[in-house]
C-alpha cells in the first residue's frame, strides 16, 4: 500500500496541519548563517520587511546593504562583494530580481561566476490582489536558461530554511524563490534535502506527479483523492529546476508511463518545461501541464486565483485522471 | 604598483602599447580603435604607476581592485597587461580569435594569471560591481578595527577600487543609480575614471544624449571630481593621488581624451568607434606612432 514519506509533516493532511509563508524560512535562516559566517551579506532593494531580509536587518546591520529602489545596481553590488570573496544574498520581489535585472545576472553574476544568492519573494500567482504585474509567472523560465545559475523553488517554511543554508555553503550563483501567502508546512527539519535531487514524497505506481513549491501540498491532496479512485499516483517534490534530476523523474515515468506538471508559473521554460525537455531525451510519455496557460494573473484572493487559473488539487485529480487515459 | 617609473619612460610604454593595439586589432580584424587609444595614457599610469599591484601581487588578497565597465576598449587592457608582464606580448595576435583568453569582451575567466575582475561588455555594469569590492573592503577596515584587542589574528586584507568608465555609457541609468548609491555611503574606497572622449557609436555625445554639466552632476551625487587631461601621465598620476587621499565621498576623475589619440586619422573620429584598421591603415599607425613616439620623447628630454 503506497503511503505518504514517513519523514514529510505527519499532520499533512489533517486540517490541523499548520501554515507558515515560505518567506519567512528565508528571513529565518539568514539570521541563523548570519552568526556563524562573517561573510553573509544581505542586500535589498526597499522591500526588507516583506521579503523578511529585516530580520537580518536587525541582528546585523553592518552587513545589510539598503540598495533602495535600483535593482540593477543591487545586482551588480552583489557581484563586485562576492568576487571580492563574500557571500550577498539579494531579496526582492521576483517580478523586480530577476525580472529586472536579468542583463546584470546574466553577465556581471553568471558569466563572472559570482557566488550570488537571489531571493525571489512574493512568486506565483498567489501573491493575489497585487495583481498581473506583481506575479512572477517567468521567473523560472528566464533563469532556467542562464549558464552557470542553479535554479530551486522551495515547497515550504522547512525546506525554504534549508534552501537559503544550502545554497550559501553551495559555491555558485543561485536564484531560488518563494511566496507570500501562509502554506502548509509539508515537510518537517528531518526530510532530506539536496540540491539537484528529486524527493519521492509519495510512491505510486498509476502515474507521476512533478511538484515544486507551495502547490506540492495540492499535489499530494490529489494524490489521496486519486487513491480512493483507484490510481496511485507518485509525488515527487522537484525543488530544483536546475539541475534538474532527471534520474529520478525517469525512473518514476518508466514505472508509471504518465505524468503531470505541478507549478505556479506560466506552462512554458518551467517546470512543465524541464520535465518534457527530460521525457522528450530519455522517455517519451504523456505529460498534462497545471500552471498558468501562457496568459496575464489579476487581482483575487490566492485561493480564489488558484481556483481559477486551475491550480487546486480537484485540477491536478482531472489531469492524472485525463493522462492515465492517454497511456 | 611599480612606482618610480619616468615619464619619459611611461611615454616610451604607452606608444609601444598603441602599437600593439594596433596590431592586435589587425589580427583581429574587427573590434574598436578609438577607445583603446584614447586611455592609453590612462591604462598605462594606472597599471605602472597608480594601483597596488604587479604580476608579483596579481592574486594577492590586497590588490587593488581594477574594474573595466566599458569593456569595448579591452585591447588597451590587454595590451597594457602583456607589457606590464601578466602575459606575453605575443598573446595579443590571438585577440578575438576562437580559443583565446583575450575575448572581444574582457572576461574574469583567466584569474589569478590575467587579474581582470570581473565580465564586462553591456554597458553600465562596472561601477555597480566596483562598489561591491569596495564595501568589501571597508567591511575588512572595519572588522580589523574592532580586532585591534586580539593582537595574535591577522588583519583582514583591504585595497583600494578603480573603476574605468566611458562618457556615452553613462546614459545608462544603472550607473546613476551606482553614482547614487556611491555618494550615500561616502565610498572614499572608490574611485571612477570617466574616459570623456565626447563620442559614442552613433556621434557625439551631446548630440546622442548630452552629458553636460557632467562635473556639476556628480558632485551634487557628493562625489569629489577632478577634471584633467586625460593624455597628461603627470596630471593623470596626480588626480589619483588625490582620490586616494580624499577621505569624505568618492572621487570622479573626469578624463578629457582623444578618441583615437596618436593615429591622425583616428582622432575625434566617431566613426573610429567600432572598427578596426585594414593592413594599409595600421602601416600608417604604426608610422605615426612611431614618429610621435620620437617627437614627444624629445620634448621631455
Amino acid at each position: 500500500m503506497p503511503t505518504l514519506d514517513p519523514k514529510l509533516n505527519p499532520h499533512l493532511l489533517l486540517p490541523t496541519v499548520e501554515k507558515v509563508p515560505t518567506r519567512n524560512g528565508y528571513g529565518d535562516a539568514l539570521v541563523e548563517l548570519g552568526k556563524t559566517n562573517p561573510d553573509i551579506f544581505v542586500l535589498t532593494g526597499d522591500l526588507a520587511e516583506s521579503t523578511r531580509a529585516h530580520l537580518f536587518q536587525k541582528a546585523y546591520p553592518e552587513r545589510f546593504i539598503e540598495c533602495g529602489v535600483a535593482e540593477q545596481n543591487m545586482m551588480g553590488v552583489a557581484a563586485g562583494l562576492a568576487l571580492a570573496g563574500k557571500v550577498p544574498f539579494v531579496s526582492s520581489y521576483a517580478v523586480f530580481v530577476p525580472g529586472r535585472n536579468w542583463d546584470q545576472l546574466r553577465v556581471s553574476v553568471c558569466y563572472g561566476k559570482a557566488n550570488v544568492k537571489i531571493a525571489g519573494a512574493h512568486s506565483g500567482i498567489s501573491v493575489g490582489p497585487d495583481g498581473a504585474t506583481h506575479q512572477a509567472l517567468e521567473d523560472i523560465a528566464i533563469t532556467r536558461v542562464l549558464p552557470n545559475l542553479v535554479v530551486i523553488v522551495p515547497c515550504d517554511y522547512e525546506e525554504t530554511k534549508k534552501c537559503t543554508k544550502a545554497v550559501a555553503a553551495y559555491k555558485g550563483p543561485c536564484y531560488f524563490r518563494f511566496t507570500r501567502e501562509k502554506s502548509p508546512v509539508i515537510t518537517t527539519p528531518e526530510t532530506p534535502f539536496e540540491i539537484g535531487r528529486a524527493y519521492v514524497c509519495r510512491a505510486g505506481t498509476d502515474v507521476t506527479i512533478a511538484a515544486c513549491g507551495p502547490l506540492l501540498f495540492e499535489a499530494l491532496v490529489a494524490a489521496e483523492t486519486l487513491a480512493k479512485n483507484g490510481i496511485e499516483a507518485e509525488v515527487l517534490n522537484c525543488h530544483t529546476l536546475k539541475p534538474f534530476d532527471e534520474a529520478t523523474l525517469v525512473t518514476s515515468v518508466k514505472k508509471t508511463k504518465a505524468c503531470v506538471t505541478v507549478e505556479e508559473h506560466q506552462i512554458i521554460g518551467g517546470l512543465h518545461g524541464a520535465v518534457s525537455e527530460t521525457l522528450g531525451r530519455n522517455f517519451p510519455a504523456p505529460i498534462e501541464a497545471i500552471g498558468m496557460p501562457v496568459s496575464f494573473g489579476e487581482s483575487g484572493e490566492p485561493d480564489e486565483l488558484l481556483t481559477k487559473y486551475h491550480m487546486k488539487a480537484a485540477d491536478i485529480v482531472e489531469a492524472a485522471k485525463k493522462v492515465v487515459k492517454r497511456k | 604598483m611599480a612606482g618610480g617609473t619616468s615619464l619619459t619612460e611611461l611615454t616610451r610604454i604607452a606608444t609601444t602599447i598603441r602599437e600593439d593595439i594596433i596590431t592586435s586589432l589587425l589580427a583581429a580584424g574587427s573590434g574598436h580603435s578609438a577607445g583603446p587609444l584614447g586611455m592609453t595614457d590612462v591604462f598605462t599610469a594606472l597599471y605602472y604607476e597608480i594601483a597596488n599591484i604587479t604580476p608579483e601581487t596579481r592574486s594577492a588578497a590586497d590588490r587593488d581592485r581594477i574594474v573595466l565597465s566599458n569593456a569595448h576598449i579591452c585591447p588597451v587592457l590587454y595590451a597594457t597587461l602583456a607589457n606590464r608582464g601578466y602575459f606575453p606580448r605575443e598573446e595579443l595576435q590571438t585577440l578575438r580569435k576562437l580559443g583565446t583568453r583575450l575575448q572581444g569582451h574582457s572576461n574574469n575567466h583567466s584569474q589569478p594569471d590575467i587579474p581582470i575582475e570581473t565580465c564586462g561588455g553591456p554597458l553600465g555594469q562596472g561601477l555597480s560591481q566596483a562598489i561591491g569590492f569596495a564595501l568589501a573592503s571597508r567591511n575588512h577596515d572595519k572588522r580589523n578595527q574592532e580586532k585591534t584587542k586580539e593582537a595574535t589574528s591577522a588583519p583582514l586584507p583591504t585595497w583600494h577600487t578603480w573603476a574605468l568608465l566611458s562618457d556615452g555609457e553613462l546614459d545608462e541609468g544603472q550607473n546613476w543609480e551606482a553614482i547614487m548609491m556611491a555618494g550615500k555611503f561616502n565610498l572614499r574606497e572608490l574611485t571612477m575614471f570617466i574616459d570623456r572622449n565626447n563620442i559614442q557609436i552613433d556621434g557625439f555625445t551631446e548630440d546622442i544624449m548630452p552629458l553636460e554639466p557632467l562635473a556639476d552632476k556628480l558632485r551634487s551625487f557628493n562625489w569629489t571630481v577632478l577634471e584633467i587631461d586625460g593624455h597628461n601621465l603627470q596630471e593623470i598620476i596626480d588626480a589619483a593621488g588625490q582620490a586616494r587621499a580624499t577621505y569624505e565621498n568618492p572621487t570622479a576623475i573626469v578624463c578629457h581624451t582623444i578618441p583615437g589619440k596618436g593615429v591622425r586619422f583616428m582622432e575625434n573620429r566617431f566613426e573610429w568607434h567600432g572598427k578596426p584598421p585594414n593592413a594599409e591603415e595600421a602601416k600608417v599607425a604604426l608610422a605615426e606612432l612611431r614618429t610621435f613616439a620620437g617627437s614627444i620623447t624629445s620634448e621631455h628630454e
